[in-house]
């Protein structure tokens, strides 16, 4: 059976999607032909309108570009730079970004779902990025998302899946695909969280600050993969509580 | 009902005899709540106290208290550079990857009010003086435009008079045509005032405080708006009130106590950033330049290990902030510090008025030291490994 990844209504083979952020034409290269990535994130304040090392450039055909409201402080502006980014020719995805805090990067969610409303409404195939809190996820659900994409620890810090049991709650509630944004430092974090059901990574910082950068995004690729694989394989959870061998319960007949 | 401003008193009426805290007519006065803070701490900051104990505590945390980040501005944290340069790099790959911006200054006017004895825009100094129009203006920016930068920073002398708010207004409502971030370094404002130049296209304001130490800022600048302590210091503060988007900071380093004038910038930054969560927060780091007709201004005690030490602190203790390398300094230092903690860096830089589509008609500021065209520093980010950035904000 054919295993592949649907957001609003376009499907994907891969399940690994390029993060922008740091980016350079070897990260562009080495994500799609090491890492198979078929979505590349585009920060549209980095897009070029011409000039020198215009990222559009960089994006083999083929590839779809999923553009970014970074920058944005609020509902508005993001609404105004995925607007924008159409107008661009950028197309109709748009994964919203609102950060209120220049510090740790972290998206502030009530604007994420007015935002959603309106851009859903407009058409966008929207993917908002989001701190993993359930009754939000639905709130987005409602507005009209396309799937929800709850980070794992803050922007660029490499930590892991920090929020593993809020991520957790969202895939087993909501029936949009969970995409684990931000934080996934390590191949094995990357397939830990595609164990638990996650129905893509997103990485960047990972693979472009690695010392072979082709390597890395294979491996992400390969991590990718096997979790995906065990996912499907029906991985038994792991319990909280032991179970004895010899249960208490054991004596009962009938 | 809104009274009528004040307009703010003509500069010729600040003079060596005006008290240099108190605010003037027509400034505004958004109390001193950051100010009272940075200054209390700077003052009972002891860079002597500390021990290398203290440094290797701070460079084992992952989020630096103000404590920490005095620790490595001290004496004691200088056998450890090499040990910060690796954390600072770290912090830097973490943040903002191997990118690094690109823009350039552009100089409209260079008539200054102020006399600051160090400078060499400051009134009293005899040189060729001058002021673009607007097509004077538009011609620099095409020049600067087909060198393929889209970071603008507009400078002007500190000049109400002769470069009022409207002017420089008028001046980036052009640059908007040809770029797409603005920057202005002018003198400090009015909140109203820093709220029209963002309507006019203006997102970073950077204001140099020169020196956090009262006492011996007004030794330094002896007469002109300049002379008003307060109403510079909390020139970042009313910009983001007007709603900029990204203030920037500075400390003329060897200009006083360059240990204590870093804390108070880092610490300056630091509260804002926690008083206004969406700011976006720069630094730069200049050391004093000769200038012309008084070359016995020097760097005294800021050697390159001092400056490194003092960007590292910044990068350590605000690892988000973008930090900005000088043309000061001269190519192989700035090549080796974007590679490090530094990640904007100007370049194709002309510090006088009127130099990029023609010939200098006023004189420049400064001595710069690293005089490369934006294909030269492009091509030198390249070979370190890193990606030039020609614009990573939007307009909104």
């Amino acid at each position: 059976m054919k295993d592949t990844l649907v957001i609003g209504g376009h499907e994907f083979q891969s399940r690994f999607i390029l993060g922008s952020g740091k980016y350079s034409l070897d990260l562009i290269n080495a994500a799609v032909q090491n890492a198979g990535a078929q979505i590349i994130t585009l920060a549209l304040r980095r897009a070029n309108e011409g000039g020198t090392a215009n990222i559009l450039d960089y994006i083999p055909e083929g590839v779809t570009l999923l553009p970014n409201t970074s920058g944005a402080r609020n509902a508005d502006e993001a609404v105004r730079i995925a607007r924008l980014s159409r107008a661009c020719g950028c197309g109709d995805f748009v994964k919203i970004e609102i950060m209120r805090d220049s510090k740790y990067l972290l998206p502030d969610n009530q604007e994420t779902i007015r935002a959603t409303e309106i851009l859903a409404n407009e058409g966008f195939v929207v993917m908002p990025y989001m701190y993993p809190d359930l009754n939000v996820a639905r709130d987005l659900v409602n507005a009209g998302a396309a799937s929800i994409m709850p980070l794992a620890a803050p922007i660029g810090t490499n930590k892991g899946l920090a929020t593993r049991e809020f991520i957790k709650i969202l895939i087993d509630e909501i029936d949009l695909p969970i995409i684990v944004d931000a934080g996934i430092g390590r191949p094995s974090q990357a397939c830990e969280a595609m164990e638990m059901g996650a129905a893509a990574i997103m990485a960047n910082t990972a693979i472009a600050t690695a010392g072979d950068i082709p390597a890395m995004a294979e491996a992400f690729k390969q991590a990718i993969e096997a979790g995906r694989t065990a996912y499907l394989a029906g991985l038994g959870r792991v319990r909280e509580t032991a179970s004895a061998s010899s249960p208490l319960t054991g004596f009962l007949q009938d | 009902m809104e009274n009528e401003k004040t307009e703010i008193i003509s500069a010729k009426y600040i003079t060596e005899q005006t008290n240099h805290m108190e605010y003037q007519p027509g400034m505004d006065n958004i109390g001193s709540e950051v100010q009272d803070e940075v200054i209390s701490r700077m003052n009972a900051y002891d860079a002597d106290a500390y021990m290398a104990a203290d440094v290797l505590r701070a460079l084992r945390k992952d989020v630096l208290s103000p404590e920490d980040f005095g620790a490595l501005l001290s004496p004691a944290a200088l056998p450890f550079l090499e040990q910060m340069a690796q954390r600072a790099q770290a912090e830097t790959r973490k943040h903002f990857g191997n990118s690094v911006q690109m823009f350039t200054p552009l100089y409209i006017a260079n008539y200054c009010e102020n006399y600051c004895i160090y400078c060499g825009f400051n009134c009293h100094n005899k040189i060729r003086r001058a002021k673009l129009d607007m097509d004077e203006v538009e011609q620099e920016l095409k020049a600067i435009a087909e060198t393929g930068l889209q970071e603008i920073l507009i400078l002007t002398g500190e000049s109400r008079a002769m470069s009022p708010v409207s002017y420089i207004g008028e001046a980036v409502k052009l640059a908007r045509k040809y770029f797409r971030v603005i920057g202005i370094e002018i003198y400090p404002l009015n909140v109203d005032e820093y709220a029209y130049l963002h309507e006019c296209g203006v997102d970073y304001v950077t204001v140099f405080q020169e020196t956090y130490d009262d006492q011996k800022y007004k030794t330094l600048h002896l007469g002109g708006h300049k002379r008003i302590f307060p109403y510079r210091l909390n020139a970042q503060e009313r910009a983001l009130m007007g709603g900029m988007r990204g203030v920037g900071f500075a400390a003329l380093l060897g200009l006083s106590d360059f240990r204590k004038d870093a804390f108070a910038t880092g610490l300056h930054a630091y509260l804002l950033q926690r008083k206004y969560p969406h700011a976006e927060i720069a630094f730069s780091c200049p050391r004093l330049r000769p200038i012309i007709n008084n070359d016995k201004i020097n760097p005294k005690d800021v050697h390159e290990p001092q400056l490194l030490q003092v960007v590292c602190a910044y990068r350590i203790f605000m690892p988000f902030a973008s930090i900005t390398i000088s043309t000061r300094e001269r190519a192989g230092f700035r090549d080796n510090i974007i590679g490090i903690a530094a990640t904007k860096i100007s370049a194709g830089v002309d510090v006088g008025i009127g130099g990029h589509s023609g010939e200098d008609k006023g004189d420049e500021q400064f001595e710069i030291s690293d005089g490369r065209s934006v294909d030269e520093v492009y091509q030198a980010i390249c070979d370190h490994g890193l990606q030039p950035v020609m614009a990573d904000y939007l307009y909104v």
